[in-house]
């Protein structure tokens, strides 16, 4: 649709509603991408299915391994939330093919922005798992060296690190380096600025960034039509870059299309949107209550769509796996999740000290001034405490 | 020593910068072809190409969002907010992003990002060109504020702003674009986040910075006039701010006016009367007094001269100290 199809006054148009809704087409279901089906029946795509015709069995029992190893660690953190060792927890559970599949389609020198809920990412950064619930712990604000597996650290001020990764990639672009970044961002996520300005400075740069939003179709409690009146991969025609909808629980088409769209921008192409359409099962966090703006029914509808129960069945009629490969994986994670327990209570806190000395890179009067005041004043208690102990020794 | 305008000294003193390190980059509205709204930035994308003097979309959050991803990549890049009302679009991302990402990662990350933002009145301009906003910053800790009021600062602070692990804000006092002076392009002096006693004095201390140093400056000579001797310290740096170079000047005077054009409730001389009176209140002869704007939005530029601090309120509040 181009300026041409637009009225030239106002008198040209007969009727004002048919016209809107020409000019709305652009609210048109896209196709989704499925390679996939929930009954694990694998299809033919022309423009995909090439992306994912390496992986053999060992490399699709490795993406299912890969998601029953974070929905097990996402139970585990949400088992330690309710035992109050974590303040709080976001799970993922649901989103496993979309993180997972998105993950594994990028290399090692891309670079990865998430939100809060990307725990399947990070385990395909080869981040540290009992790292990430080092914030939840209440003992770091990140928990991880974000420069080690290019994974960035967690931002809970929504969409802010969208800008983040298109300077990433406009740094890329400087440096002539072959790499992309990925910014993960959710629905809700998706009204706020910073996503519209950081498609329109990644367009005005052809910046090698890749926007994927789970559309996990709820926001704490707002659904995504509050959010758009349009399908969201539809939004990426508005600022001139492709814009593919495909489906989230579905950890081949998730592979597929994000390999697509990164071979798209480390080719100098510029920026995807991809929208990986799918659904948190779970709550926003543990201090959520779904079933205060949500019915039973549309979740159990979701979870006949389960991404892992999918890949299992494919797996089991290909003959690419058995009983005794899932009972070992069973046993595998639930051997991780207690290695996870034992790290987290092992976490102990920093000392208050520490968070005087990191915020300024270079020396600060003011920071080293109230330093050497709290550490007199803390001295002062253990004087005190000293005292008393040889009080009561004599 | 070469004579030049404020502007021209930034616009020398980011030419420095882009020659001496490859990863420095310009970014904001405008600063291109046209050499931002000031012509600041003139000439720069010329000599440095536009890919390193970066004519951005119109959008500030964009803008420093953005800067923080290319210092991720190891780029320092300085902004440019084209006017101080503008800044705020910018705000989350200063705040929330910017100011505590070394915090956040343990001092793992840093972002290297300077925003250059033209900030004061006094120029007869339309609504959101004159604000003072510099408070709402220096209460977030991470974030560096430094506040050039002659040229040579002006050529050295952009370059040491540039050179500062952490991001730094630059308020360049606008409407002292055009003063010219002096600029020493061998020696960069002081660090700057100290301040500086520009004129010495034994009666009483007027402490300002930016587009008020001017100010300042000519109410001590006024006051000389009649036999009263006060010195003069430009505060240059916001965030940190020198205390010790003002508890110095109290200790010896008894008295100290603070002066800026940002509102005086919550505001920077606040924050001076309080550390002062912690400081040096045996010291004191009469409270500390501040100079600066009404609690009120910036007024139209019919009335901005009775809004903005001149020689004669820095004046009066010199008398009522003195009369103490």
């Amino acid at each position: 649709m181009g300026p041409e199809h637009l009225p030239t006054t106002e008198f040209e148009i007969e009727d004002p509603g048919q016209t809107l809704g020409a000019l709305a087409g652009s609210g048109e279901e896209p196709d989704m991408v499925q390679l996939l089906d929930a009954e694990g029946v694998l299809r033919e795509d022309p423009a995909y299915s090439r992306y994912v015709a390496d992986l053999d069995g060992e490399a699709l029992r490795a993406l299912y391994r890969d998601m029953f190893i974070i929905r097990r660690f996402d139970i585990e953190a949400t088992a330690l939330q309710r035992q109050g060792e974590l303040a709080l927890w976001p799970p993922l559970q649901g989103q496993e093919a979309a993180q997972i599949g998105s993950g594994r389609a990028l290399r090692p020198q891309d670079y990865a922005f998430p939100t809060y809920r990307e725990h399947g990412v990070a385990l395909t950064r080869n981040v540290d798992l009992a790292d990430l619930l080092r914030q939840f712990r209440g003992i770091s604000n990140g928990g991880w060296d974000p420069r080690q597996n290019n994974f960035h650290l967690y931002t809970l001020v929504l969409a802010a690190q969208t800008l983040h990764a298109v300077g990433y990639a406009m740094g890329i672009q400087r440096d002539g380096a072959d790499a992309v970044s990925i910014a993960y961002f959710g629905d809700g996520a998706s009204s706020e600025g910073d996503v519209h300005e950081s498609m329109v400075f990644a367009a005005s740069n052809n910046a090698p960034v890749v926007f994927f939003c789970q559309n996990n179709h709820w926001a704490i409690s707002v659904p995504t039509e509050v959010q758009s009146r349009i399908p969201l991969a539809n939004r990426a025609s508005g600022y001139g870059f492709p814009g593919i909808r495909v489906d989230g629980n579905d950890v081949l088409a998730v592979h597929a299309v994000t390999k697509w769209a990164l071979e798209h921008a480390a080719s100098g192409q510029g920026p995807v949107l991809i929208e990986a359409f799918t659904y948190r099962v779970g709550a926003h966090t543990t201090a959520d209550d779904p079933t205060k703006y949500r019915v039973t029914a549309e979740e159990d509808a979701w979870r006949r769509k389960d991404p892992l129960l999918r890949l299992e069945k494919h797996l089991r009629s290909a003959g690419l796996a058995d009983d005794a490969f899932f009972a070992a994986l069973q046993v595998e994670s639930d051997a991780f999740a207690k290695q996870i327990r034992s790290a987290v209570l092992a976490m102990e806190g920093p000392a208050m000290e520490d968070s005087f000395n990191t915020v300024y890179a270079d020396p600060h009067p003011l920071v080293a001034e109230e330093l050497a005041w709290f550490k007199q004043y803390e001295a002062g208690f253990a004087d005190a405490e000293a005292g008393h102990t040889a009080g009561e020794t004599r | 020593m070469v004579t030049m305008t404020i502007a021209k000294a930034i616009n020398e003193g980011l030419r420095a910068a882009l020659a001496g390190d490859p990863k420095v980059l310009l970014m904001g509205e405008d600063i291109g072809k046209l050499g931002g709204v000031y012509r600041v930035t003139d000439g720069l994308q010329a000599d440095f190409g536009p890919d390193r003097v970066v004519d951005s979309p119109l959008a500030e959050s964009g803008i420093v969002g953005t800067a923080i991803g290319l210092a991720f990549r190891g780029y320092r890049t300085v902004c440019e907010i084209q006017f101080d009302g503008f800044v705020f679009p910018a705000f989350n991302q200063i705040t929330t992003q910017l100011a505590k990402i070394h915090a956040r990662s343990s001092g793992m990350l840093s972002a290297p990002v300077v925003i250059r933002i033209p900030y004061g009145g006094g120029i007869g301009s339309i609504e959101h060109h004159s604000e003072s906003p510099e408070a709402l910053f220096a209460h977030t800790a991470g974030l560096r504020i430094i506040t050039p009021s002659n040229p040579h600062d002006a050529y050295w602070m952009i370059q040491q702003a540039v050179a500062s692990n952490d991001p730094v804000i630059v308020f360049e006092p606008k409407r002292r674009y055009w003063l010219k002076g002096e600029v020493d392009t061998a020696n960069p002096g002081l660090d700057p986040f100290t301040a500086q006693v520009l004129r010495e004095g034994t009666d009483a201390t007027i402490v300002a910075y930016g587009p008020l140093v001017p100010v300042a400056l000519a109410a001590a000579e006024a006051a000389a006039e009649e036999g009263r001797s006060v010195e003069v310290i430009d505060l240059r740096s916001i965030s940190p701010i020198d205390f010790d170079t003002v508890t110095t000047s109290v200790h010896k005077t008894g008295r100290l006016v603070v002066a800026h054009e940002a509102p005086t409730f919550g505001g920077i001389g606040g924050e001076i009367a309080a550390r002062i009176s912690e400081r040096a209140f045996l010291s004191l002869e009469a409270p500390v007094i501040r100079v600066g704007g009404f609690h009120m939005p910036y007024p139209v530029a019919k009335v901005e001269e009775h809004y903005l601090p001149d020689i004669d309120k820095v004046l009066e509040a010199l008398d009522r100290s003195l009369a103490y």
